[in-house]
């Protein structure tokens, strides 16, 4: 089915924008940039129509990678249910994404640069998607963490942007080294890093080893799809371009932690301790995140601990073994928060840079397109129905359920948090009083329809794209719902439990109710009486301190682990080490071969005689020596 | 008669190559250095000779023509060279052209 073609596409925009980028003109960057992006989305339609009803799994082998020893990597495609969902949600998302950068960055410097990562970050996504091995696989992961931190400091000028850039690398590295652990790991044990084989073989594996396998794993996925404790660096990671932030940190690549997860089921099924380590850490990460959220004044930041608030709702769901509900999740998640990420940028364009809510207010009179879009985002985040997000949290809930109840009414209190902090944010930017300065009311202005059109998009999607899991629609039309149309991927290991229809319509209401009541009370906090919100502030007084500097993680990294390995390095590795030891070595060969050759300059005289003596000399010597050895 | 036996030839051929080794050394005109050299190289052909002789063997003697050519070629090139340097420096003195070490 020609699947390289899906990502040799974006590869070739790449290489057209990154090496003639310079002399191209805008207007052919942006035809390249997004013609690439579009070709590979028909492409990927293409493949999609033509797999057809096919439950199992095609590999595509193109040739042989590494081959040493009993290791052989190929390099080859895995196509499946779920990696069609994946290609459909990166090429379609990004191919939007991609159209609304035209709009967004017409006016930055490094236009062509813009693109050219863009469309490498997409290469890069879209062979980690498509990857038959975990060599593959990482390779895809590193690479979209490359562009990851090219495209966070594409503003390389600001210092927070390159320090944020830095620190998105740094944390990554961590989770990176768990995941490469991981893969040394199943290689050893399994003696193949094909998917077909791991999976089949891990059956036989010691439940030990497949925990040892699956939590190593686990540390690369926490570290790029940015859970508890590795979640650091994804709000910082807003120093980006919004389209950036849209694509990279919220729809596609900081799910590839997600995917791999689910990816990796069979592996997970073997080993529950493992499970129960990624359900707690994907609820933690949601309830943390979620508060964190109430309190930060930045629209995308808002948005940026939403990201990581969701993405522990995925995780929670692939911990209970809901592998299906935590795709549809992803899936749904991508459309929304594309959208108010897009949104939030439609803004802040319109505001000329302006990100702070506090300095918002009366917008949706202003920019109506931007408003209504953002609202229907926010409507999905917080799902209510019949929006997309409300089937995906909804099942994600009552999978919880089903496991135990605490999970759930910890989800709950979530769902009702992430409905407060998003409307907070609505509210804030676009009801009331307006609260602009002078420069950005002067700016004001709707967005033009290059950036309007994908909003108009993602809105739609983030309205019907949550019915492929209703049930009731799927039933009238006599199809699977999303959950068992993706089942058979993971048949070997799926624990997913159809729920009672009355318990899944009780769960429903709760958690709907949940939403209604987090909107409402923000509706109550920032709109009816605004002043409610600073009492309540101040009433919190320790806590509201403790949430607002985000619980002082930075800080106390900054102390246990930034700070004594700078001091290590520093003190010891530098200063000790590199400078006394090595540089001491090097320099003390040079300068003992100077003091040698001053020495050895005296006999360089430029006197005639005094080298005819020496050569005298030197004959008598050998003559001597001869005449001593011949003796 | 008999011939003078070999170590005549190389006494002489030593006694030669002592002069023109002192000569080198003590010498401050640089013409007379050269003339020096050229004392040495005879001085080794002699003995060269010699040998060809005692032993009946051509070798020597071959080796002779080649020294005797390439003097020829270092005369030529190191007349040249004292020429220019006089020209340039007014004097012959090899004491007093050492300009490359500073």
């Amino acid at each position: 089915m020609q699947l390289w073609l899906i990502p040799a596409l974006p590869l070739a925009g790449f290489l057209i924008n990154g090496l003639l980028g310079r002399r191209l003109g805008q207007k052919a960057v942006s035809a390249v940039g997004v013609g690439s992006s579009a070709l590979a989305f028909l492409w990927t339609l293409r493949v999609f129509t033509a797999w057809g009803g096919s439950t199992g799994a095609q590999i595509e082998r193109y040739f042989t990678w590494i081959q040493t020893g009993a290791l052989e990597v190929e390099l080859a495609f895995y196509l499946d249910r779920l990696t069609l969902v994946m290609l459909l949600v990166v090429t379609g998302v990004g191919t939007l994404i991609h159209l609304y950068s035209t709009g967004y960055m017409a006016r930055e410097g490094g236009y062509y640069r813009f693109f050219a990562f863009l469309n490498l970050f997409l290469f890069f996504m879209l062979v980690l998607v498509l990857a038959a091995n975990y060599l593959l696989l990482f390779v895809g992961w590193e690479g979209v963490g490359l562009s990851s931190y090219l495209l966070i400091g594409f503003w390389f000028r600001r210092s927070s942007a390159a320090e944020a850039g830095k620190k998105a690398f740094l944390v990554n590295r961590i989770g990176d080294f768990g995941f490469s652990l991981g893969i040394l790991l199943m290689y050893v044990s399994f003696r193949s890093l094909d998917f077909t084989t791991v999976f089949a073989r891990a059956g036989q594996a010691e439940t030990a080893t497949l925990t040892a396998i699956a939590l190593l794993l686990f540390v690369g996925a926490a570290g790029k799809s940015a859970q508890v404790p590795l979640y650091v660096w994804l709000p910082d990671a807003m120093e980006g371009p919004t389209p950036v932030s849209a694509l990279i940190h919220a729809a596609t690549m900081v799910t590839a932690g997600v995917y791999m997860v689910a990816r990796s089921a069979a592996l997970f099924a073997g080993a529950p301790a493992a499970l129960e380590v990624v359900a707690a850490v994907g609820l933690l990460t949601a309830f943390l995140a979620a508060t964190i959220g109430l309190v930060q004044t930045d629209i995308k930041r808002v948005l940026a601990y939403s990201t990581v608030s969701q993405l522990g709702y995925m995780f929670l769901a692939l911990g209970v073994g809901a592998q299906g509900a935590a795709i549809f999740h992803l899936m749904t998640h991508a459309f929304f928060k594309a959208l108010l990420f897009l949104a939030a940028g439609s803004v802040i364009h319109a505001l000329g840079g302006e990100q702070d809510l506090r300095r918002m207010g009366g917008l949706a009179r202003r920019i109506p397109i931007t408003a209504a879009t953002f609202v229907t985002g926010a409507l999905a985040l917080a799902g209510l129905p019949p929006l997309a997000g409300f089937f995906s949290k909804d099942e994600i809930l009552v999978q919880a359920y089903l496991r135990s109840p605490a999970l759930f009414a910890v989800g709950l209190l979530t769902a009702a948090l992430t409905s407060f902090y998003v409307f907070r944010a609505v509210f804030l930017a676009f009801c009331g009083e307006s609260r602009l300065e002078a420069a950005a009311e002067h700016h004001l202005h709707e967005s033009p329809p290059v950036m309007t059109g994908p909003l108009g998009a993602l809105a739609v999607l983030s309205v019907v794209g949550g019915w492929v899991g209703w049930s009731g629609l799927a039933g009238m039309l006599g199809a699977p719902t999303f959950g068992q149309w993706l089942a058979p991927v993971f048949a070997g290991a799926g624990s997913r439990t159809e729920a009672p229809r009355a318990l899944e319509l009780g769960l429903a209401g709760l958690s709907v109710a949940a939403a209604l009541a987090g909107a409402a009370l923000a509706y109550w906090c920032y709109l009816a009486r605004p002043e409610l919100s600073r009492r309540l502030a101040e009433g919190a007084g320790v806590f509201y301190r403790l949430v607002q500097r985000k619980y002082y993680v930075d800080e106390i990294y900054g102390a246990a682990v930034v700070r004594p390995i700078l001091a290590v390095s520093t003190g010891f590795l530098w200063k000790a080490l590199d400078a006394g030891v090595i540089d001491g070595l090097v320099n003390q060969v040079g300068r003992q071969s100077k003091q040698t050759g001053e020495v050895l300059r005296l006999m360089q005289s430029g006197n005639l005689r005094s080298y005819a003596g020496w050569v005298v000399l030197g004959a008598v010597a050998v003559l001597a020596l001869m005449g001593a050895l011949a003796r | 008669m008999s011939p003078p036996p070999l170590s005549w030839y190389l006494l002489l051929s030593a006694v030669l190559f002592g002069l023109g080794v002192a000569g080198f050394l003590f010498k401050r005109n640089i013409i007379t250095v050269f003339m020096s050299i050229e004392l040495m190289l005879n001085a080794v052909n002699l003995s060269f000779v010699a040998f060809a002789y005692q032993w009946k063997q051509v070798d020597g003697h071959l080796f002779v023509f080649f020294v005797i050519v390439v003097a020829a070629a270092e005369a030529a090139v190191g007349l040249a060279i004292i020429l220019a340097v006089f020209r340039n420096r007014g004097t012959l003195n090899p004491d007093e052209l050492g300009q490359m070490r500073r």
